[in-house]
C-alpha cells in the first residue's frame, strides 16, 4: 500500500527549518509520501539533503524530491501578487513531494508535468501539474 | 522563517563582502559544483591539464568517486594576453540518495560497495557546507539528461541565494544524446556553455566564458 501524507502550510509555519525537515523525514522513513504546501526554499532543501545523508543506512537510501514553483510560468503582475500574499500569508505557494527512495524510484520533471516513478507498486503512476 | 531566511542571506552577504575586500582576487576560488557523474572532475582534469599539466581528480564510470573536496592551488589560465589566476575546488557529486547496491552493479563487493555509500553520504554534505567558501561556481550538468532534476535546481537555487555567480556548463557535448538548448530553457536566466571535458570540445569557449563569470 502507497500513503500520500498531506502537510499543510499551517502545521509548518510555526516550526523552525531544523522542526520542519525532521518533521518530513519522520513521515518519509515511516514509508510515506509526503505532500507539502507550499514550496521548500533552497536552503531548505540543501538542509534536507545533509539531514538525509545523516540518516541514510542499511534501511533508509534516501530520498527522492521535487518542489513545484507557482510562480515559474506566471507574468510579473502575477508574481508580484504572488510576492506580496508570500509576504502576508506565508509561503504557501507551488508544493513539494518527497518520498523514500526505496519506493519513489525516480521523479521526473518538466515544466509540463511531474512523473512519479515508483518501485513499490512496480507500475508508473504520474500526476500532472 | 522569514526572519531566519532574512538573518542568513544578510550573513552570506557580509561574508561575501569581507572575502571581497580581505581575500583580492588572487586567491578566488571556484568551486564546481553539480550532480553525480555530471563530469565535474574530468572537467576539473581538463583544466589543470591544459593550463598546469597535470590531472587533479581520479574519474570512473561508478558514482561518487569523488568522495572529498579537492583543491588545486593557483591554477593560472591566459586568454587573450589577461591573467586570471584561481584555486579550484572539486566536490563530490549532490544526490538524495545513495544506495550501496548499486555499487555493486559494477563489480564491487559488499564491503567496499557499503564503506563507499558511507564515504559518498560524507561527501554530499562537506560539498554543500562548501558552498560558504566559493567564490564563483561552475555548476556542472550532464547534458544528456534532464536539467529539471530536483538537485540541479537545488544547487542552483542555493547559489542564488548567496549572491554566488554562476556558469552553467552543459557537459558531454560529445554525446548524441546531449541537448544544451534544454539545458539553457530550464535556467534561462543563467549562461550556458556546452562542452565536452573529456574531449576538449568547445573549451576555449569555456575559458572565455569563466573570465566573464571572475570578471
Amino acid at each position: 500500500m502507497l500513503t500520500l501524507q498531506f502537510i499543510p502550510y499551517y502545521e509548518l509555519q510555526n516550526l523552525t527549518q531544523a522542526q520542519r525537515i525532521s518533521k518530513f523525514l519522520r513521515s518519509v522513513r515511516d514509508n510515506k509520501i509526503v505532500l507539502v504546501e507550499g514550496k521548500l526554499d533552497p536552503q531548505e532543501e540543501a538542509l534536507l539533503i545533509e539531514k538525509t545523508m545523516e540518516e541514510i543506512n542499511k534501511n533508509f537510501k534516501g530520498v527522492e524530491i521535487c518542489s513545484v514553483d507557482s510562480m515559474m510560468d506566471a507574468d510579473l503582475l502575477k508574481k508580484i501578487r504572488i510576492a506580496l500574499a508570500k509576504f502576508i500569508l506565508g509561503n504557501r505557494s507551488g508544493f513539494t513531494v518527497i518520498g523514500p527512495a526505496s519506493i519513489v524510484r525516480e521523479i521526473r520533471k518538466d515544466p509540463n508535468k511531474i512523473e512519479l516513478l515508483t518501485t513499490a507498486l512496480g507500475s508508473r503512476s504520474r500526476r500532472r501539474r | 522563517m522569514f526572519l531566519e531566511m532574512s538573518m542568513k542571506k544578510f550573513i552570506d552577504f557580509i561574508n561575501r563582502v569581507f572575502l571581497q575586500v580581505f581575500k583580492g582576487r588572487k586567491n578566488i576560488r571556484i568551486g564546481l559544483y553539480g550532480p553525480v557523474n555530471a563530469g565535474k572532475s574530468s572537467l576539473a582534469n581538463r583544466i589543470c591539464l591544459d593550463w598546469i599539466g597535470e590531472e587533479m581528480s581520479e574519474v570512473s564510470k561508478i558514482p561518487h568517486e569523488t568522495r572529498e573536496i579537492k583543491v588545486k592551488e593557483k591554477v593560472t589560465i591566459e586568454k587573450n594576453g589577461k591573467n586570471l589566476s584561481f584555486n579550484l575546488v572539486d566536490t563530490p557529486g549532490i544526490a538524495t540518495k545513495i544506495d550501496y547496491e548499486d555499487f555493486m552493479k559494477f563489480g564491487m563487493n559488499q564491503k567496499d560497495a557499503k564503506k563507499r555509500a558511507k564515504e559518498a553520504t560524507k561527501g554530499v554534505i562537506e560539498a554543500i557546507k562548501w558552498l560558504e567558501n566559493v567564490d564563483c561556481v561552475l555548476v556542472v550538468l550532464d547534458a544528456t539528461r534532464n536539467p529539471y532534476d530536483q538537485v540541479n535546481v537545488t544547487i542552483i537555487g542555493n547559489l542564488a541565494a548567496r549572491d554566488i555567480p554562476v556558469l552553467i556548463v552543459a557537459n558531454k557535448t560529445d554525446l548524441r544524446k546531449s541537448n544544451i538548448k534544454r539545458v539553457q530553457s530550464a535556467f534561462p536566466q543563467y549562461k550556458v556553455v556546452g562542452v565536452s571535458a573529456l574531449k576538449g570540445k568547445n573549451i576555449d569557449s569555456f575559458y572565455e566564458e569563466l573570465f566573464e563569470l571572475v570578471k
